[in-house]
């Protein structure tokens, strides 16, 4: 019985694609909303006329918008996102070189959000309504409200400046990974946390937990091999939907580490005013965070006990 | 249960089912006791926000007699960069940080309810559109969304407001027309309508009204997110103009200090945590003593 999961998978599939053409549409008209003469703009201050001019003709802005956002699209999706107005290299080469250190920091806080999370949300859920839960909802509380670039800089100050267990910013070694990938684990594992508990406390409550009990088997068992499984079903969702968050403090976190990721690269477009790469980076977060939302939908899918595909 | 049932129920449905602790009535105490203590810290924070020009000097006077000094009997939380005051500029960011959150939120409940109304009510190609457009909106991560606002629009107080209720609004289109669409639906609604009333009687009187709870609930968790968002762009340099005193603004500012002078990195970023905190634990108690049923995030 395969045939109902792959229809879904292509359905799925099918509702991203008009999203992420929305996206590209959304950016592209955003940026003609700027005041003032879109080429100038994409040139960038230090271009002469000519140039200007040369890009106006090249990009066709003196065409009707819609046959603009057409020539727009076919760029983006050859991969072609133009020159950066500050440094003329290609936007594409920029990102590429920026995407690692980004990638990394976002996949090993997601790790850590979801082994630190579930495990505190299980031992919350275990000791319901004793020291432990409490404590681990105070600070699962403390994670949703603490701003991401205060935590970072605080354990700079403790871990880097005082103990000097860790270097206090930039890249290269295992070592420079630790603070920016805790700092920025530390809302999603917060969340993750939240979500384990409630969803564990919740089931924990339902017929099949209470027979698994009847039939004497230990509270931990009851919990890790019966309960969990089930419990996990909401956490996968609530997983992905952290990635966005996570891609916003990756920005606010790899500028309070001089992390060379593409949030940081986005900061100083913004400040120099570097349309091209601006537009770059926004498509290019905006796909990620809509491939990885498909993804926890198939997850979702895959994960559910009460589901089976063939 | 077939496969495809539960696969239409992954798009949308499941993601808002959020499950609700099981919880006694020690947990229900604990948590309005929380609450009382967020309401406690925002109302202080408050108070000292609005009476600042009346406890405090000018938080822009500047001294370079007495820059960078740890905290003192006359500094109690030090001087900055520019020998300001810490205390003071702490004490008018709260101004900035209230003004900020409130006017966002009013933004995105000015926009958000009539066009989650709207949507919910006229359903068919209205809805459609609606919800395409929020999709959209929810494509871009929100402080990414905001982010990407101020590059367009520029940095200041206004283009911060404007940035953080666009990201907000989505939230309030799907709360208002989930609740329209519930409601639209009950008996009552068709017996008001058998007794002739409008469509504009029926959204004013009884679907509106319905949306209350839920969004004075939302509106409260929001305002410590928008408090926290314009603190990220204030952070990045992105935000409110220095020297005016946001929180954000102020570490952002103070950025070569931070690490050699902790009373520049910890004052600023505990007041946005204080804040945020309390804006939290108030909502969480709300939600819990407005609606029981509703689901718990912790």
């Amino acid at each position: 019985m395969r045939a109902p999961l792959g229809r879904y998978v292509v359905r799925r599939l099918l509702y991203a694609l008009p999203t992420l053409l929305g996206v590209t549409l959304a950016v592209f008209l955003l940026v003609r909303l700027i005041p003032g003469d879109p080429a100038r703009l994409i040139a960038g201050l230090l271009a002469s006329d000519d140039e200007v001019q040369r890009l106006r003709v090249e990009l066709g802005l003196d065409r009707p918008m819609p046959e603009q956002y057409a020539r727009f699209l076919a760029s983006v999706l050859a991969g072609n996102f133009g020159l950066s107005a500050v440094t003329r290299t290609p936007v594409i080469e920029e990102i590429g070189i920026r995407m690692r250190a980004t990638l990394t920091l976002a996949v090993t806080s997601t790790a850590l959000a979801v082994a630190a999370g579930l495990s505190a949300g299980v031992l919350a859920a275990a000791y319901h309504n004793t020291a432990v839960d409490y404590a681990v909802m105070m600070a699962a509380l403390g994670g949703v409200s603490v701003p991401v670039f205060w935590l970072g800089i605080m354990l700079m100050l403790l871990f880097a400046v005082h103990l000097h267990w860790v270097p206090a910013g930039g890249s290269g070694t295992p070592a420079h990974l630790i603070l920016p990938a805790v700092t920025l684990a530390a809302f999603s594992t917060a969340i993750v946390a939240r979500m384990t508990r409630g969803s564990l406390l919740e089931t924990l409550n339902l017929d099949f937990v209470r027979t698994a009990r009847a039939k004497g088997i230990g509270e931990g068992a009851v919990i890790i091999r019966h309960a969990l499984r089930n419990a996990l079903i909401p956490v996968v969702t609530v997983v992905g939907l952290q990635f966005g968050t996570l891609l916003g403090g990756a920005v606010l976190t790899e500028t309070t580490f001089a992390w060379p990721g593409l949030g940081r690269l986005l900061v100083s477009a913004i400040t120099a005013r570097d349309y091209p790469v601006i537009q770059g980076i926004v498509i290019v977060f905006a796909a990620m965070f809509v491939v990885v939302n498909l993804v926890t939908d198939l997850l979702y899918v895959a994960v559910d006990p009460r589901i089976r595909y063939g | 249960m077939s496969p495809s049932t539960r696969a239409s129920d992954t798009d949308k449905g499941v993601r808002s089912t959020i499950p609700s602790a099981g919880r006694s009535a020690w947990d229900r105490l604990r948590r309005r006791r929380t609450a009382a203590a967020g309401l406690v810290v925002l109302g202080m924070l408050l108070a000292s926000s609005l009476a600042a020009p009346l406890l405090m000097g000018d938080p822009d006077a500047v001294d370079f007699a007495a820059v960078l000094q740890s905290p003192s009997p006359a500094h109690p939380l030090g001087t900055d960069q520019l020998g300001r005051d810490l205390l003071t500029r702490v004490i008018y960011g709260g101004r900035i940080s209230f003004l900020i959150g409130a006017l966002a939120v009013l933004l995105a409940l000015a926009a958000g309810i009539p066009v989650g109304v709207i949507s919910g009510y006229a359903g068919g190609t209205v809805d459609l559109l609606v919800q395409r457009g929020v999709d959209l909106l929810l494509a871009f991560p929100g402080f990414l969304l905001a982010l990407t606002l101020i590059a367009v629009l520029g940095v200041g107080v206004t283009n911060v407001v404007v940035s953080v209720a666009v990201a907000a609004i989505p939230v309030y289109v799907r709360l208002v027309r989930g609740a329209t669409l519930v409601i639209r639906e009950q008996t009552y609604i068709e017996a008001a309508r058998a007794l002739g009333a409008g469509d504009r009687a029926i959204i004013l009187r009884h679907v509106l009204p319905n949306c209350l709870t839920p969004l004075i609930v939302q509106s409260t968790l929001q305002l410590g997110a928008a408090i926290l968002t314009a603190a990220g762009l204030g952070f990045l340099g992105l935000g409110v103009r220095p020297p005016t005193p946001e929180w954000g603004t102020m570490l952002g500012e103070g950025q070569t200090y931070l690490l050699s002078y902790w009373f520049i990195a910890t004052f600023p970023g505990l007041a946005i945590f204080l804040v945020v905190m309390a804006f939290n634990l108030v909502g969480d108690g709300l939600r819990d003593a407005l609606d029981p049923r509703a689901g718990a995030r912790g």
